[in-house]
């Protein structure tokens, strides 16, 4: 591959703070997630990020490769510093990966993208003042 | 668990006379995994299984896929719809002219891995699956036939 | 084929062709004579029946396929053999007088092929071979009917697990599944289905697995609930399980499975307390800390 990133068609990477939020689309091969690696890695240390916050809500398969890629995209990021929370799995993926066998080891989970927000302390940043805080407690 | 025995269809000739409703693709790219997702995921929907088990199925023929495209040099995956009385099912034939597995046991154990999975492409596969039969010799290649029936 | 065989077919397929208005009439009346042949056919319909199945009799007749085969992989024939059945099912018959009724047309047709030989062991060859065809169209008409109820059996099935297994939400963010009778590999998946989606729905925290009424725990059953936890797990809440009875416990224990990853409670009441315990925590700032693989 001539150019890991940027990727075409992948969700981009925002920041919040410190927290990078990104996504996967329904269907991750093996060349967008090594590029999508590549490109999260390279923010994580550019943008110095504490937090990293992926949304697979709309991810439709983890087989052994994709799980792969979350396991050892955590262990990088923590290795750079910054912790990541995959949020919002689709109940029959979650299903599937556990029959399969795969545990998703050291990758924390989140219901959805915003409780993995405030597990990533995104709750603490200064509220405009006069407005409540947008996260509630439910 | 153990192998049952199958007969199976090996080689080159088993291609051809395919059953009504069969289709095969032929594994040889890494976008070929993706295009086989695509229409394993269409089959099942056909095949008339609700969310979860399309998505054991589909993540069941990732891992055959990838299996034969990562060991076995490529392959071709026939997907077909099987009936049995009432039953019906998805059955995966899985085939490639690869090197062959030396130790079918030790490939199906989990976290056994000569490539860049997590080493539970077989083996997870066959926890997905109803039914799970693998042929290989060392040389002659593999064949993995897996069904899933519907409404279990 | 022998030509003795193609002889009796062809004459049958004579008789058959020439006289298909006479067959087809005194059918229907040898079935009207039954009680309650066709459910609530009518004689109309029962016309209309034999018409397409002296039809597709004549078209099997006259292909190749030995007699024996004829019904099993003459395409029509069959086709016309099943619908009658599960037609005659719908309305009501049962499956003996659908099979009678299929049986009786031996007599409408050796009738009709007495009119056309008197020859002894002809009408004698052509009884074997009328009897052959449709004995084999009275099995396949049974057999239809069997699976058809074993497919309303299977239906049903599903159906009582997914009732046996409500989904309660108990509190804010805590949902319980109470589970009651035997747990097998089928029933664990669509607990753990339902249970997942409901997590999903209701953007629930924890759920609580109650397993009071569940008789028996062995390895099989244990390895469904560490399952069930775990992929509530990776879908980012938790699970407790509770209503574990002392027999249970000591099972469990005596078994050496390890639920020790899992967090247990004796009652749902404690395991409630424990639930909004854990709401609490992970909707307080710092730190989150999903329960560990």
């Amino acid at each position: 591959m001539s150019t890991p990133y940027p990727r075409d068609g992948g969700v981009p990477i925002l920041r919040l703070g410190d927290v990078l939020v990104t996504g996967l689309l329904n269907e991750l091969d093996d060349k967008s997630a090594v590029a999508f690696t590549d490109e999260l890695t390279e923010r994580i240390v550019a943008d110095s990020a504490r937090g990293v916050l992926i949304d697979i809500s709309r991810l439709e398969l983890i087989d052994s490769f994709v799980a792969r890629t979350l396991m050892e995209l955590t262990t990088m990021a923590r290795l750079l510093g910054a912790r990541v929370i995959v949020a919002g799995m689709r109940p029959a993926v979650a299903i599937t990966l556990v029959e399969l066998g795969l545990r998703l080891t050291g990758v924390e989970t989140a219901l959805n993208a915003e409780a993995g927000l405030v597990a990533l302390g995104w709750q603490r940043m200064p509220q405009p003042s006069g407005e409540a805080p947008r996260v509630s407690l439910r | 668990m153990s192998l049952y025995d199958e007969q199976l269809t090996r080689g080159a000739g088993a291609r051809g006379s395919e059953a009504p409703g069969a289709s095969t693709y032929e594994v040889v790219t890494e976008e070929d995994l993706l295009t086989i997702r695509h229409a394993v995921r269409s089959a099942t929907v056909e095949a008339g299984f609700g969310l979860v088990d399309q998505t054991r199925i589909v993540t069941a023929a990732s891992e055959l896929a990838r299996n034969a495209y990562i060991h076995g040099g490529g392959g071709s995956l026939t997907v077909e719809l099987v009936r049995d009385g009432a039953r019906t099912g998805l059955r995966l034939t899985m085939r490639d002219e690869g090197p062959g597995i030396p130790d079918l046991e030790a490939a199906l154990t989990d976290g056994y891995t000569t490539g860049a999975g997590l080493g539970h492409g077989l083996g997870g596969a066959r926890r997905l699956m109803h039914e799970f039969a693998v042929d290989s010799d060392a040389g002659e290649g593999t064949t993995v036939v897996a069904t899933r029936w519907n409404g279990r | 084929m022998s030509t003795s065989e193609t002889t009796v077919r062809e004459r049958l397929l004579d008789a058959l062709r020439e006289r298909e208005q006479e067959i087809a009439d005194r059918w229907v009346r040898l079935q009207l004579e039954q009680s309650n042949p066709g459910g609530d056919l009518g004689e109309h319909e029962l016309r209309e029946e034999a018409d397409l199945l002296i039809a597709a009799l004549g078209a099997g007749l006259a292909s190749d396929v030995p007699v024996q085969r004829l019904v099993a992989s003459q395409h029509e024939l069959r086709r016309t053999v099943i619908e009658l059945s599960l037609r005659r099912a719908r309305a009501g018959a049962t499956p003996t007088a659908t099979s009678l009724a299929v049986l009786s047309l031996k007599e409408a047709l050796l009738e009709a092929v007495q009119h056309t030989t008197r020859d002894a062991s002809e009408l004698f060859r052509a009884a074997v071979l009328v009897n052959r065809l449709l004995d084999a169209a009275g099995a396949l008409s049974f057999e239809t009917y069997v699976e058809g109820r074993e497919e309303i059996i299977q239906r049903q099935s599903r159906q009582l697990m997914e009732l046996s297994t409500p989904v309660v939400r108990l509190w804010h963010d805590v949902l319980a599944v109470p589970l009651i009778g035997t747990l097998d590999t089928a029933r664990t998946q669509v607990v753990m289905e339902n249970l997942l989606q409901a997590i999903q729905d209701n953007e629930a925290k924890v759920a609580i697995i109650d397993i009071t009424g569940v008789p028996a725990v062995d390895t099989a059953v244990a390895q469904h609930l560490m399952h069930t936890v775990n992929a509530v797990r990776l879908m980012g809440a938790d699970c407790v399980i509770s209503g574990i009875r002392p027999p249970i416990a000591q099972t469990i224990a005596q078994l050496g499975i390890d639920l020790s990853t899992i967090l247990t409670r004796s009652t749902l009441a404690d395991a409630l307390a424990a639930a909004v315990r854990l709401t609490d925590q992970s909707s307080a700032p710092t730190p989150y800390a999903p329960a560990g693989p």
